[in-house]
């Protein structure tokens, strides 16, 4: 697992890669909310071009960060799911938090 | 029937070890010649599986076994999760929706949902000295090779 960021137009950009599961879990949601903290971005677009599997355990990962970014209007949005992330997604209405953007 | 085969794989209760039984299984399915799809979808079944195991059987530091069996008949799959531990105290509860028995860990409870819609089929039995989850899929196109 492996976590990359940049900042471009007041958009913090996330490329996660590797397998997020129960085991890369708490390593995914401790960097995650360590470049959360960062200042200068009004929005976060979380790319999963580079992730090769994810479990439902990633749906707890990813609703935990939305729950700390809506209490400060931060919005966060999904580019490049797979299609099985995808399946996922839409099973269990992720979409509804976290727009998928193109 | 015409074609069978089994693997059977012991393991301890670690996280670590979710990534090991996704291989397993996806490496010993691969005889049947699934689609991708089909390989992810059951990559993922066993991953909830073990997740489970993993999260819920041994709530003590002693982590206990998990044993993953998978089962090839003609083209049908059934695997088999099972572990040692505390079980689960209300089956039916345990596979709602969005259902976790520790909401402070930002969990999705969507594991049995997942396993349920990915799986043509699951069974969880479970009592004070263990779970074993079964699930089946039939693969679509399966080509088996018959054993020599």
């Amino acid at each position: 697992m492996q976590i990359k960021s940049r900042i471009s137009n007041n958009t913090l950009y996330v490329l996660i890669c590797g397998e997020l599961d129960e085991h890369s879990a708490n390593y995914t949601k401790m960097t995650l909310d360590e470049l959360f903290l960062k200042p200068n971005f009004q929005k976060i677009v979380i790319d999963l071009s580079e992730l090769s599997f994810m479990d439902s355990t990633g749906i707890g990962v990813l609703i935990g960060r939305y729950k700390k970014m809506k209490d400060k209007n931060i919005p966060i949005y999904i580019c490049n799911p797979s299609s099985h992330a995808e399946k996922i997604f839409k099973m269990t209405g992720l979409y509804e938090i976290m727009p998928k953007i193109v | 029937m015409k074609y069978s085969n089994f693997m059977e794989v012991t393991f301890k209760a670690l996280s670590i070890n979710e990534g090991f039984a996704r291989v397993c299984v996806a490496s010993f399915c691969v005889q049947l010649n699934p689609s991708v799809d089909e390989i992810t979808d059951i990559k993922t079944a066993v991953s909830e599986a073990v997740t489970n195991c993993v999260v819920h059987a041994y709530p003590t530091m002693a982590k206990g076994d998990i044993t993953l069996r998978c089962e090839l008949e003609d083209d049908v799959i059934s695997i088999t999760v099972t572990d040692k531990g505390v079980g689960i105290k209300d089956i039916e509860k345990a596979r709602e929706p969005f259902y976790t028995s520790k909401p402070s860990e930002e969990r999705s409870g969507m594991g049995f949902t997942v396993m349920e819609s990915f799986m043509d089929s699951v069974d969880v039995i479970s009592n004070s000295f263990g779970t074993t989850v079964k699930m089946t899929k039939k693969i679509v196109n399966a080509m088996s090779e018959v054993g020599c």
